[in-house]
């Protein structure tokens, strides 16, 4: 199935820090030691892609969940929330 | 000079707001960081609140206009394969008035907003947009105070109350409660599906301000251990479905791709159908229960709420042990207050309280039911395709007659899951939450 995950970020409100929150550790572990990379699914807001050489991190359309820096296996992604009073904002929660 | 706060609290979540406000209503000086730009913008659950437990902390709390969406009274358990499913229902006239608002639903972003002015209200102080980055610690490892991301962003308190979630980099930075490995929290997404008022009355057979939770097992979360919800507010619906973590790695399967596949489902979609999407969110569970939950208490603070990993999985509650243990948690600080004493000697009636309350007693009878689940995956793949095949069977008409009709459902049973197994997993069941 195909489900654009931007469809359903769009409708939420974000406030979104110039500095980034997410932040790969070191870019080369994620081709040279990680096979199944679960960042690249199991991320509800799809934060994580695939590029030609490399792992982008689009840390705008993060939900705060915590999924992927406890699911890299390498435990290589930085995570710390963004600063006070940004990042995501939920109008019903 | 510094000011020194009896306590400080991290989150202004349903832990952290209900201690905030037993701990101002005696007179505790009290203040209580919030990440968010308000009390519930970063907060979501599934929708359940229950008010029992938000009366013990404001009594008054539906004359004080609490915004609550629906009152419950109707549950349905509902387990599921792709194709149909069968459910169980239960509604009871006792929930309209003797015991309505026994659970209602509420969104968070309204009711954490309301719960934290009630708060502040009574005197607490409710400081927003702040991140807890630290704990500040004397000399001899005692916490005496937090650290923020504000400049100048120190806050002496004699107690901190850690009420900041299940997703708690703090927490696991300073060591206060290992960071949580997979296997131990469900990741969930939910969508908010806006539609009328009176269409959702009539879709789920309610008067107005009444509701219905309904909780979906089976083949919905794609051979993992995990469960689906759709809880009816005013005027939206709340769908959403969660799974272990460990299992979404695993199975490699997209969360969203998973809420979208529910949402066609054909018990579901006419339930949704012609809504809108309002909002799309993702949260934690800590689903692994008693035995992941951390030292509650120690030199100079409490952990609360999901912090600690207090959660009830059979029986989807979270809140109201956050709003217990917070509570607890508050009158634990007063007799420290009284006794100047705040060593983790002065603070562990905590732990007393916890145990004599509903809270541990709970946490503890379930406690083997989460790995239960882990080892039981026909669960969530062939039980609940034998149960539908069974229900399929019996309830086709035709020439065959009842008895060889019997033995063919039986047949589809055994064909799927063998009577051994199934026995096995009744027994360990059964065995998990005794």
């Amino acid at each position: 199935m195909m489900v654009r995950v931007e469809d359903k970020l769009f409708l939420n409100r974000f406030n979104v820090d110039e500095e980034p929150h997410l932040r790969l550790l070191d870019g080369k572990v994620c081709f040279e030691q990680c096979e199944d990379q679960p960042c690249l699914y199991i991320c509800p807001a799809n934060v994580y892609k695939l590029e030609k050489d490399r792992i982008s991190v689009n840390y705008e359309g993060c939900l705060e969940c915590g999924s992927c820096r406890v699911g890299c296996p390498h435990f290589n992604i930085d995570w710390r929330f963004p600063q006070g009073g940004y990042g995501v904002r939920h109008k019903f929660g | 000079m510094e000011e020194t706060f009896d306590a400080a609290i991290v989150g202004a979540g349903p832990a952290g707001i209900s201690a905030a406000c037993v701990l101002a209503d005696r007179g505790a000086k009290v203040v209580v960081l919030e990440r968010g730009e308000y009390p519930g913008a970063k907060n979501m659950f599934g929708g359940v609140l229950y008010g029992n437990h938000l009366r013990q902390i404001i009594p008054d709390y539906v004359e004080r206009n609490c915004p609550i969406e629906r009152n419950i009274v109707e549950s349905r358990l509902s387990y599921f394969t792709e194709e149909g499913g069968v459910s169980f229902t239960y509604r009871d006239v006792a929930f309209f008035e003797g015991l309505r608002n026994n659970a209602f639903t509420v969104g968070r972003a309204k009711f954490d907003r309301w719960f934290a002015d009630q708060a502040r209200a009574r005197g607490a102080l409710i400081v927003c947009a702040t991140v807890v980055t630290d704990l500040l610690r004397d000399a001899g490892g005692r916490v005496i105070g937090v650290k923020t991301d504000r400049a100048d962003g120190r806050l002496r308190a004699k107690v901190v109350l850690l009420a900041d979630g299940v997703n708690s980099p703090l927490a696991a930075k300073t060591g206060f409660r290992p960071e949580v490995s997979p296997e131990n929290v469900a990741l969930a997404v939910k969508e908010l599906i806006a539609l009328p008022e009176e269409v959702i009355n009539e879709r789920f057979g309610v008067s107005p301000g009444n509701g219905v939770t309904n909780e979906i097992l089976g083949n919905v979360t794609w051979n993992m251990n995990g469960v689906a919800f759709l809880y009816t507010n005013k005027s939206s619906l709340s769908i959403g479905i969660g799974a272990n973590l460990a299992d979404f790695t695993r199975e490699k399967v997209r969360p969203y791709e998973m809420l979208e596949s529910l949402k066609l489902h054909p018990l579901i979609a006419p339930l949704i159908k012609d809504g809108k999407p309002q909002e799309y969110t993702a949260h934690w569970l800590p689903e692994g229960g008693y035995d992941t939950m951390p030292q509650l208490f120690g030199d100079g603070f409490l952990i609360a709420g999901d912090s600690a990993m207090m959660f009830n999985a059979l029986h989807r509650e979270g809140s109201n042990l956050a709003m217990t243990s917070g509570r607890l948690a508050a009158e634990t600080i007063l007799e420290a207050i009284e006794m100047n004493d705040f060593s983790s000697t002065g603070l562990q009636r905590y732990a007393k309280k916890l145990q004599d309350s509903f809270v541990l007693k709970d946490l503890k009878k379930y406690r083997r039911f989460p790995s239960f689940l882990e080892t039981h995956k026909e669960l969530f793949t062939t039980l609940p395709r034998a149960t539908s095949a069974a229900a399929r069977e019996i309830l086709t008409v035709d020439e065959l007659p009842k008895k060889a009709r019997q033995r063919k459902a039986w047949k589809a049973i055994r064909g799927l899951v063998s009577p051994l197994r199934l026995l096995r997993v009744f027994w360990d069941a059964w065995r998990s939450v005794r």
